[in-house]
């Protein structure tokens, strides 16, 4: 595509894609499915499309259930604590070694975060109810596992179908051990798709956890200065190379939610002076709650990409003194050096390269002030399973005429990236494969393809290499693509 | 040998469906031929007046102790009673726990796949009180019975129970081939019954294979934990279960598709026979007071 197409002739270009890809299914789908496809208006400030809505079935939809919701994303990277797949033993096995969520610790000793447990539910569990087995599993977690301080129950689909009640269970046992032990009723079905499990996982902490504390706060000494950080789950080290700016600028990081965070940590969160969030979908409703309950304010940041991180510092920082004011402008300016190198290397390489992507909740916008630094251009963008709001705040990010696509299809993602011919996808590893086979240079925007931290500004070094050897790899031109 | 028949009884709880199975299929044992009963309800008592005790290896118990379904033999959990009649419970968990219907859905797989239904002449299912979910439904699901008997009175209760169990086969009837076999009316001595069981047999396009009436015989036959057939053979009221038994055997292929009614023409037909008073509809959802006033 040449360099001076108009916004005009995007539009168009994209409103026949999808009148295309909709010719495909039938009318009442078709109809069913055109409301989540558009173009970004800007004159609107909307994306113009509908989202969190029931997939249609048949259309190998990319999502998950609300069961990875819970324990892929919100309690699996909690290091401390053992998290039961209560069920049969699919559900555990798939989700064995979380989603790269790094943590210090030795595993099987004091962490747990990579290791599987399971109730593995036979038929007889299924007919007399699973109850008896979980108490034996706890009593055998800890027999095993001592140091464990707390466990999760992770609800697969038959525990709701056959109503065992695992509250009781979980509370009986907590007494018993003198632990937290948190039921979570995640079952897969419950929802449209991992968005739900979010949620249900925040209200779980919030009454089996944050509750549960009563008049006994978490007991340490405060500082003015004491921040949570909410919504990084610390893939690849993200969460680190995160609170190394926080930390650096004056800030006392007093949690992790919930890469690498304990227990401990979520209990000491309604200490703190502001709730820093950065996937707001799939932590925003517990930020609301300590809101509400503890007044603690939450401010949304970014931290990929230097443009956005420095806009990040100083909002972070303008909720606070000139002590950390000034803070954030000796971080901003001893990162200097490393982000003008960082571009200086990989932009010439890079500038210009067109990027459509397709992620969860937070990566669809967050990314994108990363890929601009590069100076490369997202031409097309969608969630998983995102709400109005993160379309809403989509529009922030976004140019003119760029493609959304909500709860893309596999037939219509294919569609578009076949006609559009982007220099870069970035989606899942379901998706890896099929556009690496057409020739496509395509990394993973969930587990960054086994590499990472992309937060921050070391994040920022690791993003543009990786971006670099996707793109420029040597591979690429040796193969002869389709069209 | 002929084909192998699978019939099921169904009705509310309480109405006698198991006491009239095992009577009817006690004379069919008689008759000669060789059955199997498998009961599919968790209280385990669809066979007790065959082997003059209650079972207690049902097939999910003693899957459960063993580890596993799979790991279990047919002879561990078949017993033969009254003139050879061959028993099976299906048992199931304990009140408010876990998923019986599962239980009967995996009960019956076994029995298949163990050769339970080998050499016989009759499978009867016993099923719990209502349809109340999809394992409850799986013996008129495609292969298992082919004719279905509901038992009923002329009770209010036992006519919808009676209505909804004909939903259930007509919802199978057209992907399997279950039909409804009739109605067995077992008396309550309610006003007007005869009527109103033929009646409703009518209007669910079947007809009442038989009028059961009431004995006292049956009582102090159950107390022995035995069927009236085995009790007291001579009796008049072994004779009926003997009739109804002959009905049955030779309703074979004469099932129906039933034609359930709704909930107004169900209600309309008892206030015609005065199961249920008129009720003026002015005074529907007020209260005492004020229908006073």
């Amino acid at each position: 595509m040449s360099e001076n197409v108009t916004v005009e002739e995007i539009r168009e270009r994209n409103e026949q894609l999808i009148g295309e890809v909709l010719e495909a299914y039938p009318e009442k789908f078709a109809k069913r499915r055109a409301k989540h496809l558009a173009s970004f208006d800007e004159a609107k400030g909307e994306c113009g499309v509908k989202s969190n809505i029931k997939s249609i079935p048949g259309v190998m939809t990319i999502r998950g259930c609300a069961y990875a919701g819970s324990k892929g994303v919100v309690w699996g990277p909690i290091k401390d604590m053992v998290h039961i797949s209560h069920g049969p033993v699919g559900c555990g096995q798939y989700s064995w070694a979380a989603r790269r969520n790094y943590y210090i610790g030795t595993t099987g000793v004091d962490s747990f975060v990579t290791m599987q447990f399971t109730s593995d539910f036979q038929e007889k569990d299924i007919v007399f109810g699973g109850d008896k087995k979980l108490s034996k599993i706890i009593d055998e977690i800890e027999e095993l596992f001592p140091l464990n301080k707390g466990i999760s129950i992770q609800s697969e689909c038959p525990i709701g179908l056959i109503g065992d009640d695992i509250e009781a269970v979980s509370k009986a046992k907590g007494k018993e051990y003198g632990k937290t032990i948190v039921p979570v009723r995640c079952e897969g079905f419950r929802g449209v798709s991992q968005s739900l499990g979010h949620h249900i996982a925040n209200d779980s902490i919030r009454d089996w956890v944050l509750d549960k504390l009563g008049d006994k706060p978490a007991r340490f000494e405060s500082t003015p200065y004491d921040v949570a950080i909410i919504g990084d789950y610390n893939i690849g080290g993200d969460a680190w190379s995160s609170r190394i700016l926080l930390e650096e600028m004056g800030l006392r990081v007093i949690a992790q939610w919930s890469g690498d965070g304990t227990i401990a940590e979520l209990e000491a969160t309604p200490k703190a002076k502001l709730n820093i969030l950065h996937c707001y979908r799939s932590m925003s409703y517990i930020s609301r709650h300590m809101e509400e309950k503890f007044g603690i304010p939450w401010v949304e940041y970014n931290f990929f990409g230097p443009t956005k991180t420095a806009e990040s510092l100083r909002e972070i920082a303008g909720h606070f003194d000139d002590t950390i004011k000034e803070g954030a402008e000796r971080v901003i300016a001893k990162y200097q050096a490393l982000t003008d190198a960082t571009i200086a290397k990989y932009r010439p390489r890079l500038a210009g390269k067109k990027v459509m992507l397709f992620v969860g909740g937070l990566r669809p916008r967050h990314v994108i002030g990363a890929y601009e630094d590069l100076g490369m251009e997202v031409v097309g963008t969608g969630y998983e399973f995102g709400h109005n709001d993160d379309y809403q705040r989509t529009t922030h990010s976004i140019k003119d005429g760029t493609l959304i696509y909500d709860d893309v299809t596999s037939f219509e993602f294919e569609k578009f990236v076949e006609k559009i011919q982007p220099d870069l996808v970035g989606s899942g590893i379901k998706e890896k494969y099929i556009f690496q086979k057409m020739g496509v240079p395509f990394r993973q925007m969930h587990s960054w393809d086994y590499s990472g931290p992309y937060h921050g500004y070391d994040g920022f070094a690791i993003f543009a290499r990786d971006m670099d050897m996707a793109i420029n790899a040597p591979v690429w031109r040796m193969t002869k693509t389709p069209w | 040998m002929a084909a192998l028949r699978q019939i099921a009884f169904y009705g509310k709880g309480g109405i006698g469906k198991s006491t009239t199975s095992q009577n009817t299929l006690a004379a069919l044992a008689e008759m000669g031929h060789k059955i199997l009963i498998v009961g599919c309800d968790p209280k385990a008592d669809s066979t007790r007046l065959i082997l003059h005790a209650k079972a207690q290896d049902t097939i999910l118990s003693m899957a459960a102790e063993l580890g596993s379904v799979e790991d279990l033999e047919l002879d561990q959990v078949m017993k033969t009673g009254y003139k050879g009649i061959r028993c099976v419970e299906s048992g199931g968990p304990e009140p408010g726990v876990g998923c019986a219907g599962r239980g009967v859905i995996t009960s019956i797989n076994f029995l298949e796949e163990n050769g339970a239904y080998e050499n016989l002449d009759y499978v009867s299912y016993d099923v719990l009180g209502d349809v109340v979910c999809g394992g409850f439904a799986m013996p008129i699901r495609e292969n298992k019975a082919q004719e279905i008997y509901i038992v009923m009175s002329g009770e209010m209760m036992a006519m919808y129970a009676a209505n909804n169990i004909s939903k259930g086969i007509l919802k199978y009837a057209n992907s399997g081939g279950v039909r409804l076999g009739g109605l067995i009316c077992n008396e309550r001595q309610t006003d007007k019954e005869l009527e109103l069981a033929e009646n409703m047999a009518k209007k669910l396009g079947s007809k009442l294979i038989y009028f059961v009436p009431r004995a006292n015989i049956v009582q102090h036959a159950e107390l022995r934990r035995m069927t009236v057939i085995e009790y007291a053979p001579d009796s008049e009221q072994a004779m009926h279960y003997r009739t109804l038994a002959e009905k049955i055997h030779n309703n074979v292929g004469q099932g129906v598709i039933p034609t359930p009614i709704s909930m107004d023409e169900l209600e309309e037909m008892l206030m015609e026979h005065g199961i249920i008073p008129n009720v003026d509809e002015s005074l529907v959802g007020k209260k005492a007071v004020e229908a006073v006033a």
